[in-house]
């Protein structure tokens, strides 16, 4: 029994079909693993690694090496800010400080109701915009403190609405 | 490696320099006595060039080079002294030491870290880190194998020599960077071997190990080599002896034959010494109980019993033990027929060496030409092995480790020829399972001219249906297809080494060196056998019909040259074996039966009543269900405890050195001479090295170097040169199937192989 929903399982054969070496679309594949199941539980791991032909252990230096890839389940809205060069030049340690109070949560965790999860990361690409954070794959950038309570604001009504 | 590699120049230090191209510049200044330090680099391992320890200086290279990764090119200028080289030394160590603790006052690796020597020379314990330590809990992954984290320098070598050497792949690094971090393959413990090898190959104390940790110094310990008494393959263990007692048991200096290689046998399994139900006095039964008496009182009745059964010309059976010493074995059978005046001898048959040496017996040793028995380290570098039968990975780790170093290290095709699905599947160049009972089938196969497969071997639903997924009609075409290929390759090959278990035996063992004598080049043999001396107790004569060295019992010339030798007569008539023994024992035809350091009735349990008939005299460690029986037990000395020579399944012969101690036992050899004396037929001081020169002067092959022995080295005994004329009894060999964490009867007894959770899952799944 798969853990996978059939249009992961399928995709997982795309990308399987693509190397001449199958372990090379081990990260791709923990990706969208991680996508559906939103964090990397034993049973995926074991999976994903049947499917490659790498031990579970194999599987774990992966994810271990990567910091997107997750072992615990993170909030429904993953906040990510970055707090590299540029955006530590243009205040991203005042937004990353401003998000742990709102949240009430730190770095890697998760608030108890479940809707938020913060993570400090290192650059997302968008230097040109700084200060920016990511929540899930979404984009936000030239923040100031009143700009990510609104967004904040917006992802929990998002949240509700469902 | 060519056979005759070209040589390459080069000048270490202004010092002129040759070594074979190819040799990586770190081997080379090591063997010109250049220190070049080193971490991560570990010989027989692959390259990692994690710990910039080993940064030189080579001319018209514009920065410092690691020395363990390049290798040598004509006319290379290399400087490994320079300031320079100093300087990236201290700052390696300084990184190396960011969040090391250097604890080193409670550090098990203190006193042998390589780390520690570093620092000490380089002198980089002050940093200009002054950031906080990352400190970390140590963990414990299994009885064995502890971990403490802020420790680990990240140079790999345990994560290799689990992967590479072992083949289990039980470590990985998780996280990266300053959070990277060694980690077991379950998460928070290990589920592997239990060899230990990781911890013995640590450079400093990150992996320590259950049995050793905070026990004592390694300056505080007595370092004794002795030669491992559990499987048949001899390894060399380094006892650490404190206080008469072992407190470790490793092979960190590399000698012996099997270099850093032990089991968990051979590292851990040692504990058996101290198990509290060892026998601490001789135990007589009075009143059908045993109760504890003195030596004198013991050897007494047992010496007068012995007597008057002799007098009164009544029947004696004496069955010797696998483990105990060629000097002991020799004695024992020479104790049987000669004192005795019995050829009741036997042992607990694990492979049929008398058939071996009848296969092998006309071509005899002649000068020159080379033996056809292989040694334990010449598996490292065969061109290609055919094994049949067996599970070396458990049964023999010694020589499954140096099968899977040929096959990394000289791509070595291996043969397998199988009937389960034994793990050194995974070196195969070719597989062939066969259903369980097929080998002598298969065997004839080889040696046939027939291209059609006995229908015996493709039998479908052999020993594991998974392997065949295909549809039942034509599983039976794949595996003869299997087998014809399998028999086609193996016939192109040259100087093959065939390593056969128990399986083959008899019959057999005779169509396989018919078989090997058809392949070009030099075939050689390795017959398996389960415990440390088992190939000692054969070639020393523990058999109803063979006298040592094989000589048959029959043959007058035989039995006039140790009659000559022993003063004395020895019985024509071949005499009875184990079961035999059993079988007249109940049937009150036995009047004594002579037990040293066996247990038969784990095998023949039903047997137990019919002991009682019998006069029982028994000699062992522990009271096991033989001792129970018995009349009188004598308490014996392990291995461990003795010195003299054992014999490991190949024939190497490796002097065993006394260790520890144990207060209230005695030697199996002891307790043979001062019986032989109370009978009057003294066979003088019980001095080992006296009887090993008998033993050289009289068993054929062993007339092998002192001096190579003494040194600690081994020496290849080939039993060859006549024929043997021997009663074949395959029945009687009956293997052990031992795991990693079983041993016999001996096995019991150590606490440690018991503990670890992989010999719980195998109780389990029984
Ligand atoms: S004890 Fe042996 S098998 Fe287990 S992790 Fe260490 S090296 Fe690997
Ligand atoms: S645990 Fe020891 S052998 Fe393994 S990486 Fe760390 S220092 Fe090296
Ligand atoms: S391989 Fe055999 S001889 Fe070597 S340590 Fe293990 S049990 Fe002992
Ligand atoms: S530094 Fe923050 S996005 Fe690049
Ligand atoms: S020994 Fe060369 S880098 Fe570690």
């Amino acid at each position: 029994m798969s853990v996978f929903s059939q249009a992961t399982q399928e995709r997982f054969q795309t990308l399987l079909s693509h190397y001449p070496v199958k372990r090379s679309a081990l990260v791709p594949m923990l990706l969208f693993a991680q996508d559906e199941l939103g964090y990397l539980p034993p049973e995926a791991i074991r999976e994903v690694g049947e499917l490659v032909g790498a031990s579970e252990l194999a599987v774990r230096e992966v994810i271990g090496y990567y910091s997107m890839l997750r072992l615990e389940p993170a909030g429904k809205y993953h906040v990510q800010v970055c707090t590299n060069i540029s955006c530590m030049l243009r205040g991203g340690d005042d937004i990353y400080r401003h998000c742990k109070e709102r949240l009430g949560i730190g770095h890697k965790e998760v608030a108890a109701d479940g809707v938020f999860s913060l993570e400090e990361v290192e650059c997302i690409g968008a230097c040109s915009w700084a200060p920016a954070l990511q929540v899930n794959y979404d984009f936000h950038q030239e923040l100031t403190p009143e700009k990510v309570d609104e967004i904040l604001r917006d992802y929990r009504k998002k949240a509700a609405a469902r | 490696m060519a056979d005759n590699p070209t040589l390459v120049n080069i000048t270490v230090n202004g010092q002129q320099l040759t070594a074979p191209a190819g040799t990586l510049l770190l081997e080379a200044c090591r063997s010109a006595h250049v220190e070049v330090p080193s971490f991560c680099y570990y010989p027989g391992l692959s390259l990692q060039a994690a710990c910039r320890m080993c940064l030189v200086e080579i001319e018209k290279m514009p920065k410092l080079q690691t020395a363990c990764t390049v290798v040598i090119t004509e006319g290379m200028v290399v400087r490994t002294d320079t300031e320079q080289v100093h300087r990236a030394r201290k700052s390696a160590i300084e990184f190396i030491l960011t969040n090391h603790p250097l604890d080193c006052p409670v550090c098990d690796a203190g006193g042998e870290c390589e780390l520690q020597d570093m620092t000490f020379k380089y002198g980089a314990a002050e940093s200009r880190f002054t950031e906080p330590k990352r400190h970390r809990e140590e963990q414990q992954w299994s009885p064995i194998v502890y971990f403490d984290r802020p420790r680990c320098i990240l140079c790999y070598r345990c994560v290799r020599v689990c992967g590479e050497g072992m083949d289990v792949w039980a470590l990985g690094v998780g996280n990266r960077g300053v959070a990277a971090s060694i980690i077991p393959n379950h998460s928070d413990h290990l589920q592997c071997e239990e060899c230990g090898m990781c911890i013995d190959i640590c450079p400093v104390g990150a992996l320590t190990s259950g049995p050793y940790r905070y026990k004592t110094r390694p300056w505080e310990m007595k370092h004794v080599g002795a030669i491992c008494t559990f499987c048949g393959d001899g390894c060399k263990t380094t006892l650490g002896i404190r206080n008469d007692q072992i407190i470790r048991g490793d092979n960190r200096d590399k000698s012996g034959i099997n270099g850093d290689f032990l089991c968990v046998k051979g590292r851990y399994a040692f504990d058996f010494t101290q198990n509290p139900e060892r026998l601490k006095q001789p135990l007589v039964r009075v009143d059908g109980e045993l109760r504890p008496t003195t030596w004198s009182f013991a050897l007494e009745t047992v010496a007068k019993r012995f007597q008057r059964i002799k007098s009164a010309q009544g029947g004696f059976g004496v069955i010797g033990s696998t483990r105990t010493l060629n000097e002991e074995d020799y004695q024992l059978q020479k104790f049987a027929r000669r004192v005795l005046g019995t050829n009741n001898i036997d042992h607990h048959r694990t492979a049929d060496f008398p058939a071996l040496a009848t296969a092998l017996a006309a071509r005899t040793n002649t000068p020159g030409t080379a033996l056809p028995l292989a040694n334990s380290s010449s598996l490292k570098t065969a061109k290609a092995i055919l094994l049949v039968g067996n599970d070396p990975t458990n049964q023999h780790p010694l020589l499954a480790w140096n099968i899977r170093t040929a096959y990394r290290n000289h791509k070595t095709r291996l043969y397998v020829l199988n009937s389960g699905d034994i793990k050194l599947r995974r070196q195969a160049f070719r597989m062939a399972v066969i259903p369980a009972g097929g080998e002598a089938a298969a065997i004839r196969f080889l040696n046939g001219e027939a291209d059609s497969v006995p229908a015996e071997l493709t039998m479908v639903g052999g020993p594991d249906p998974k392997r065949w997924p295909q549809t039942p009609p034509s599983v039976p075409q794949k595996i003869a297809e299997g087998l014809q290929d399998f028999r086609a390759r193996l016939r192109q090959e040259q100087d093959v080494i065939i390593v056969f278990g128990a399986e083959v035996r008899g019959e057999a063992v005779r169509e396989l060196v018919a078989f090997g004598d058809t392949l070009p080049g030099n075939t050689r043999y390795i017959a398996l056998a389960d415990n440390a001396n088992s190939r000692g107790a054969a070639d020393m004569g523990l058999y109803p019909d063979l006298l040592p060295g094989y000589r048959p019992v029959a043959d007058a010339g035989a039995r006039a040259h140790f009659e000559q030798l022993w003063g004395g007569t020895i019985p024509a008539e071949p005499g009875l074996n184990l079961p035999q023994m059993l079988a007249a024992a109940a049937a009150g035809k036995l009047d004594a039966l002579y037990i040293a350091g066996a247990n038969p009735l784990r095998l023949h349990p039903s047997a137990a009543e019919g002991l009682r008939k019998a006069f029982v005299v028994v000699q062992d460690m522990f009271l096991t269900e033989t001792a129970r029986q018995a009349d009188v037990v004598l308490p014996v000395l392990c291995s461990y405890e003795k010195n003299g020579t054992l014999t490991n399944t190949c024939g190497e012969v490796q002097a065993q050195k006394r260790g520890g101690m144990f207060e209230g036992a005695k030697s199996d050899l002891a307790i043979i001479h001062e019986l032989a004396e109370l009978m009057g037929c003294g066979f003088g001081p019980a001095a080992e090295d006296k009887i090993f020169g008998e033993i050289r002067a009289n068993v054929k092959g062993y007339d092998l170097s002192l001096v190579q022995l003494l040194a600690g080295r081994s020496a290849l005994a080939a039993p060859l040169n006549e024929t043997v004329a021997h009663r074949d009894d395959p029945e009687l060999i009956q293997p052990n199937n031992d795991t990693l964490f079983t041993a016999g009867t001996l096995g019991r007894y150590s606490t440690t192989l018991n503990s670890v959770m992989e010999r719980r899952l195998q109780k389990e799944s029984k």
